[in-house]
């Protein structure tokens, strides 16, 4: 009997290993993307059969998007990289992975879906928070990831600085702002799934400054009971972008299946994945249709208000940039 | 232990001079612990494994991603362990059989992956062989993978694991001494013939015990491969970094299905390092830790 389950066991273990596909692609993602992915890339890989009737295996790999840039840089045989914010891929541009012009190569600044910051509150919003303001009153708990590695922490951190910045008008204000709401931080997690754990679980924390589908997503896993999403009036427009790793890409002879891949997200199909997981699709129409699903948030850019990613990291997230400023003391 | 010209008080009464209320507490404090951090948190895997079922239980086990997770966990395992096996032995032989300069200083080498801290054995790898790091670009140009591929995960495994078997060897060699050896040697025994004939059925309890150690560390090893496994699902995740992954992602019956595998292993290895415990006693010098 031992001996017959044993032999089952082995059997299993390594007869799944003889399936393979006709083309492997490696999609190095951040952190709350996994359903996204899950359900995208099922969606291509049969459309790609149908049209090429060729088989397509995606692998994905999840992380926080800092931490896996660096893991491209450091070796990782992405063929596309699909990471929360375009600082991250131009870190891998400037090693010379990814050409520099990369943004212009897709439509819509290379980001086929977005998303904004919004808040999730316990069940009945005990603490009352309705606006950016409400964050950084007394006994407030905050719950936010590192934004030294998570890229949902950054866009956090910006949407903060750029509300308390349009109600000021000030940098210095802002910058205080900042400061007072990172002082209601107990704890940073290295991830934006990391920190929804930390809370939804865990239990730590009154509010969680969330990725809108990361929000959704955390309340479709545990019940419309337990959380409530909070959208304040106005917050960031968050552009996760995508590209193609061309160093990786071309050496494994992946270039057109990967460029087919990403523009997939550009058809009717991929913009109602993107809907119906919680991401903003960029299709007028598709947005129409799912327009109930989506508070009415104002929404500034970060080119308008941070003159663009580059110049943002530079001034708050470098080594020594505002953030360590405000975050040592 | 026994005492033997006791006369009017039998040892128990000698050695347990305090009140009965204090020895009690101690000895239901000492259970308490045990029940809140070894049992309990073992009942809550099981019971969160199990809590939709067999067959639930059963179907996350037989997913493709698990199923690589195990394979992967596995292969790790036979690679560190059976190398660990083959550089143990003969550090440790080197070690407790020879006299040599430097001596002191590579025991404290053996020692050095216990005082790491392993995402700093995970990164020194990262510094080694990643696209920037040291033997990067040759590795680039001949097309090996080292990092974020199995030959990455084995190496930090190995780094990680690496003290467990010699640990294990040397103070047990130590004590058995030279002269069996000598003797072997003087009667015209090859010194292969001496390891096989001689020093290897003296030391076969505490090499098991060993490997033994080594192997449960290999396949629950998290920082280190955690930092050079680059996380593709379904390739480079091991059992471990996957139980991670699917509680992140609120399966929480997979998660501790996969975590119940490491825990049961976790008991075995329980079981088995008491027997080789016992036959160490048994046999010959008892063994320092």
């Amino acid at each position: 009997m031992v001996r017959r389950i044993l032999v089952v066991a082995a059997g299993l273990l390594w007869a799944s290993s003889a399936f393979a596909a006709d083309v492997s692609l490696l999609n190095v993602s951040y952190d709350p993307t996994r359903e996204l992915y899950a359900e995208f890339n099922k969606a291509f890989a049969a459309a790609y059969q149908k049209e090429t009737g060729k088989s397509v295996e995606i692998k994905q790999s999840h992380g926080g998007s800092g931490s896996q840039a660096r893991a491209v840089i450091d070796g990782l045989q992405a063929d596309v990289v699909t990471l929360a914010l375009a600082y991250d891929i131009d870190a891998i541009a400037a090693k010379g992975l990814i050409a520099t012009d990369w943004q212009k190569r897709l439509p819509l600044n290379a980001s086929p879906y977005t998303s904004t910051i919004v808040f999730l509150v316990r069940k009945g919003n005990p603490k009352g928070i309705k606006d950016w303001d409400d964050l950084i009153k007394p006994g407030v708990e905050v719950i936010t990831p590192n934004p030294k590695t998570s890229g949902g922490a950054r866009w956090n951190y910006l949407a903060a600085w750029g509300y308390a910045l349009k109600k000021s008008g000030s940098p210095d204000k802002a910058k205080q702002f900042v400061a007072d709401l990172f002082k209601h931080v107990p704890v940073l997690d290295t991830g934006a799934r990391g920190s929804t754990v930390t809370f939804v679980e865990r239990g730590v924390g009154d509010v969680l400054l969330a990725w809108e589908n990361e929000a959704f997503l955390a309340q479709r896993e545990f019940g419309k009971d337990k959380f409530e999403i909070v959208a304040p009036p106005l917050s960031i427009l968050a552009e996760p972008p995508v590209t193609v790793v061309d160093k990786v890409a071309d050496k494994k002879g992946n270039r057109a299946v990967a460029e087919a891949y990403l523009k997939y997200w550009y058809t009717r199909e991929g913009q109602e994945i993107a809907a119906r997981n919680s991401y903003r699709p960029r299709d007028s129409e598709i947005a129409k249709e799912y327009e109930k699903s989506f508070a009415k948030v104002e929404l500034f850019t970060i080119d308008d208000v941070f003159g663009g990613w580059t110049k943002a990291q530079k001034e708050h997230f470098a080594e020594g940039g505002i953030f360590d400023q405000i975050y040592k003391n | 232990m026994s005492e033997p010209q006791a006369l009017t008080f039998t040892p128990r009464d000698n050695i347990h001079t305090e009140p009965r209320v204090i020895r009690f507490v101690i000895v239901a404090l000492a259970v308490l612990f045990l029940l809140i951090f070894v049992v309990l948190p073992l009942i809550v895997v099981f019971a969160s494994a199990f809590s939709r079922g067999l067959s639930a239980y059963f179907a996350a086990l037989t997913e493709p991603e698990a199923l690589s997770a195990i394979r992967l966990t596995l292969l790790i395992a036979a690679i560190s362990v059976s190398l660990n096996l083959v550089f143990g032995v003969i550090a440790a032989w080197a070690i407790a059989k020879f006299e040599f300069a430097g001596k002191t200083f590579l025991v404290t080498l053996i020692d050095l992956p216990f005082s790491v801290s392993p995402v700093i054995s995970g990164l020194v790898f990262v510094l080694l062989f990643g696209a920037q790091g040291f033997f990067g670009p040759w590795l680039q140009a001949h097309d090996i993978r080292v990092l974020f591929a199995v030959p990455g995960i084995a190496l930090a495994t190995i780094f990680v694991t690496f003290p467990f078997v010699a640990r294990a060897l040397i103070p047990l060699m130590q004590e058995q001494g030279t002269q069996e050896e000598e003797a072997a040697i003087s009667l015209g025994a090859s010194g292969l013939q001496t390891f096989f004939r001689v020093t290897l059925p003296n030391i076969k309890w505490g090499l098991l015990y060993g490997v033994l150690l080594c192997n449960a560390r290999a396949m629950g090893e998290f920082g280190a491969v955690s930092v050079v496994s680059g996380h593709i699902r379904g390739e480079t995740n091991t059992m471990p970094l996957l139980v991670e992954i699917l509680y992140n992602e609120y399966q929480f019956v997979s998660s501790f299905a996969i975590a119940s595998l490491l825990a049961m292993l976790a008991l075995i290895t329980l079981v088995v390092k008491t027997i080789l415990e016992r036959r160490l006693d048994e046999g010959q010098v008892p063994s320092d830790d």
